[in-house]
């Protein structure tokens, strides 16, 4: 690894920048991709990559997987940020829920603006944020490695925050709810104008189907769905 | 804002580790699994840093390559070409350098080339 690759790899993970690590296994070759597909450094004799081939870094790079390039000499090694959840609303589902996402490698902050939820008391350890909630969905800038959960059953709390959420490239966003109450989040964002395929990203109702009751139980059903998300497998249960 | 819940802290990194290495002045080569079949310990994209006394960060196995990596690593930093390096289980292998687990890993070792 020549010292312009590497030094870029470092300000790169410093600046919690997704990054693709290209090698050429037979020369030791590299380049560095980044999501928009642009090479940001390069070292060597760089690999030439087809546009098949691209794609296929691309994908590995949203995927969060490290992988040499099927009949090639090409290695690609993902260096992605650790995944962020972002929790509006700093109930008792999130209680369970942030704590549980923790030990899943998640980095958990919570927004709520009201005082009497957030508190450090409830929540000890977590990142909590009392801005309105699209304020600071604005500056907590969801990426591809960042899921989205809101828990408030408030349009005023959810809503504003789905409204930057639906339209960030967020890997999975949810929320809590009955279909009755997705029907009418889903007539009311439509009026505030989201885009009915930004709208088709959010998973409602929140979670697998495995009769989730207690707070915990529900932190596990969603903590599963995003698994599944985050993997590129169904996040749906078969279920009944 | 407090911090977030960060239970990894401990794990050293291996970049990190190599970037105060390069500090140093130190000769270092990288070693990457970049293929598993079967059972193996370390998952794809696993790294071990080495440098020119043997000390290594970060790990390809469980401990059962390690000590070959090392002698590969530092014939990496002599020659400064890549080298890529399979190991797996078989007959002849089994009690010499091999995985216990019946897997099989390949490992890519690369030199650091430029200013320290």
């Amino acid at each position: 690894m020549d010292s312009q690759v590497f030094n870029a790899l470092q300000t790169g993970r410093q600046n919690k920048q997704p990054m693709a690590l290209v090698s050429d296994l037979k020369t030791g070759g590299q380049l560095i991709l980044n999501p928009q597909s642009e090479i940001i450094a390069a070292g060597g004799t760089p690999p030439q990559l087809s546009a098949e081939q691209t794609a296929a870094v691309l994908e590995l790079l949203c995927n969060d997987r490290s992988r040499r390039l099927a009949d090639s000499d090409i290695f690609v090694q993902v260096h992605n940020p650790p995944p962020r959840l972002i929790i509006i609303g700093a109930v008792h589902i999130a209680q369970a829920l942030a704590p549980m996402a923790a030990i899943a490698n998640y980095a958990v902050s919570i927004i709520d603006p009201r005082g009497a939820f957030a508190t450090a008391e409830r929540f000890p350890g977590v990142s909590l944020n009392d801005d309105w909630p699209d304020e600071a969905m604005i500056a907590l800038a969801p990426d591809t490695q960042t899921a989205v959960v809101t828990l408030t059953h408030d349009p005023k709390l959810d809503d504003p925050a789905l409204m930057v959420a639906l339209r960030s490239p967020a890997f999975y966003i949810t929320s809590l709810g009955s279909r009755r109450t997705h029907g009418k989040r889903v007539e009311r964002l439509t009026a505030a104008g989201m885009e009915a395929e930004n709208l088709a990203r959010l998973h409602a109702p929140a979670g697998l189907d495995i009769g989730a009751m207690s707070p915990a139980e529900i932190a596990i059903s969603i903590i599963a769905q995003m698994t599944a998300a985050r993997h590129g497998r169904s996040t749906t249960f078969p279920g009944r | 804002m407090t911090e977030s819940f960060n239970l990894d802290s401990s794990k050293t990194d291996v970049l990190d580790t190599v970037a105060e290495w390069r500090q140093e002045g130190r000769d270092i080569a990288l070693a990457t699994v970049v293929n598993t079949w079967g059972s193996s310990p370390r998952p794809v994209g696993s790294q071990l840093a080495v440098d020119r006394n043997g000390a290594m960060v970060g790990s390809v196995s469980g401990g059962c390559i390690e000590g070959a990596v090392i002698r590969e690593a530092i014939a990496v930093m002599d020659d400064r070409q890549v080298r890529m390096l399979e190991f797996g289980v078989s007959d002849e292998q089994a009690w010499e350098v091999g995985l216990a687990c019946g897997g099989t890993v390949e490992v890519f070792v690369e030199p650091f080339v430029g200013d320290h």
